[in-house]
């Protein structure tokens, strides 16, 4: 085993010591960091689920293409081809007798279409474009509503405006979160850090006049920002969990009520992986600054 | 081996601590250091540990001058010394073997090799069986012992001992200068700063003398006068 992954293993084992050696305070201090980095998480968990959810509505970030009733095969391969030749995004084609049993599927619908004498509903197709900002969306119903056969185009702006605007405040509510709480994180650690100095300076002290290099004293240290960063992470990633399974039912309830089929989504584990990162690397800018600052005052 | 030529250390505040000192020791020497206090003995030891620079003059240590070394290659140089502090600066929230094994650790030695070499360190100064012992449970000449292990155990070619046997009854002062001794007859260069002629051994060591910042080298002979034996 090399010098070098000696060094790094003895450091990080001390700094595993220095966590342990006081349970409550590193508990308290895992769970504070934990808290801070919950809050952003979460918010950025609900705002992609908000979009999942909305992405999945049709109306929204969607456009109908409706035919005229005299529309045949021959017009539907036309507007196929030039759904591909503009690259409008994904899309289904939907015949007028697949509409119908929808309607009729839906509640309250049944005897009112059972009424009717003949399917009065066109074949349509439905797009999902790649791009939903709110503009390219209008030129795409534009461009619709030029072509043989439409009889007409469904977008609402209005909404997809309102929405995106939505989003747009939302995503940047969860980043100032996201710096407030970072910085918070970090600041948490810069203290922790100067209490270990402060605590060890006589360690410190002797170590620096028998040969220590700034790197061999900073290294548990750094490892221990490091540490505590990333242990706070999952436990920001427990709470995270946790609220999601308590909310799971409830909004299942709701969007069934609504006659949508929703399911929250939680964090995946690449998801848990990135919380942990961010966390590790948030705690050793909080120790590195720490050590920058303080151990410049020993010896 | 160490070579001081005229050397002056002159704080902020005006006082000249020493004033163009100049001395040679070689390979292998035990020398003692000695004079009043506040003859400069500290200055001198902070000087050839490289705690502080001389303000002029240079000291080299097999063959590095110390007024030219950067900061980042002194800890490099202080593991190749062996320091014994006045103060001794044990860690006394850590085990006597904890504090032996600490320079091991600094230089990077594997953990099994670094635990032979700690309890060989302590065997020599007479303190086996005391390795899970608190330094703070120790006698004062057995954390001078202890303070020595810590010291030889990267085996150093230089022991630099600021008043190592300070505070200590006659018979535990003749035990630290015997173990210094030992090493001394092994090749190891010693060199001890003492403001107490009474320490000094009953051979004829060689003997610097600083006198309010000023060296004198005086024969051999004039240090036997109240020696220990």
């Amino acid at each position: 085993m090399s010098i070098w992954l000696a060094q790094h293993l003895a450091a990080l084992r001390d700094s595993l010591r220095r966590l342990a050696a006081a349970p409550l305070t590193s508990l308290l201090s895992l769970l504070v960091i934990g808290v801070a980095l919950t809050l952003p998480t979460s918010g950025w968990l609900a705002l992609d689920n908000l979009r999942k959810l909305t992405g999945d509505t049709p109306g929204v970030q969607q456009i109908s293409i409706f035919l005229t009733l005299d529309a045949g095969k021959r017009d539907f391969a036309d507007i196929e081809s030039r759904l591909q030749e503009i690259r409008a995004g994904s899309w289904r084609f939907v015949p007028r007798e697949e509409a119908l049993k929808r309607l009729q599927a839906s509640e309250g619908m049944a005897e009112i279409v059972a009424s009717l004498p003949r399917n009065p509903l066109p074949d349509a197709f439905v797009i999902t474009p790649g791009d939903a900002q709110p503009e390219r969306l209008e030129r795409l119903a534009k461009t619709f509503s030029g072509w043989p056969k439409v009889t007409h185009v469904q977008l609402d702006s209005a909404w997809v405006k309102r929405f995106d605007a939505l989003l747009r405040l939302g995503k940047l509510v969860v980043m100032l979160l996201g710096i407030l709480f970072a910085g918070a994180l970090v600041t948490l650690t810069f203290n922790t850090i100067r209490l270990q100095i402060l605590a060890q300076a006589a360690e410190i002290e002797v170590a620096k006049l028998i040969g220590a290099t700034d790197t061999y004293i900073q290294r548990p240290l750094h490892y221990f920002g490091m540490l505590q960063g990333l242990l706070g992470g999952l436990c920001a990633a427990l709470l995270v969990t946790a609220g999601f399974h308590l909310l799971t039912p409830p909004v299942a309830e709701l969007t069934r009520l609504y006659g949508a089929n929703f399911a929250l989504q939680g964090l995946s584990g690449s998801d848990v992986l990135i919380l942990a990162a961010i966390g590790s690397a948030l705690g050793w800018l909080g120790a590195k600054i720490s050590v920058l600052i303080h151990l410049r005052r020993i010896g | 081996m160490i070579a001081a030529n005229e050397v002056t250390k002159r704080y902020p505040e005006g006082r000249e601590a020493l004033r163009n000192v100049s001395f040679a020791i070689t390979a292998g020497e035990m020398v003692f250091l000695t004079g009043h206090s506040g003859a400069g003995k500290s200055t001198l030891f902070k000087l050839l540990t490289a705690i502080e620079r001389p303000t002029s003059g240079s000291i080299v240590i097999n063959g590095q001058n110390l007024a030219a070394l950067r900061s980042n290659a002194i800890p490099y140089l202080r593991r190749k010394l062996g320091l014994i502090f006045q103060d001794r600066k044990l860690l006394f929230d850590r085990s006597v073997l904890d504090n032996v094994l600490l320079p091991l650790a600094i230089v990077g030695h594997p953990p099994r090799e670094a635990l032979r070499r700690a309890q060989a360190a302590l065997a020599k100064v007479g303190l086996p069986n005391r390795e899970r012992t608190l330094p703070i449970a120790l006698s004062g000449g057995e954390q001078q012992r202890l303070a020595i292990a810590r010291a030889v155990v990267n085996r150093p070619a230089i022991i630099l001992a600021d008043e190592p046997t300070a505070n200590l009854d006659a018979v535990s002062a003749a035990e630290i200068l015997h173990i210094f001794r030992a090493f001394q007859q092994v090749g190891v260069t010693v060199v001890i700063a003492t403001h107490d002629p009474l320490s000094l051994p009953s051979y004829r060591p060689r003997i610097l003398r600083l006198d309010k910042g000023a060296m004198s080298e005086p024969a051999h002979d004039q240090a036997a006068e109240g020696a220990v034996p």
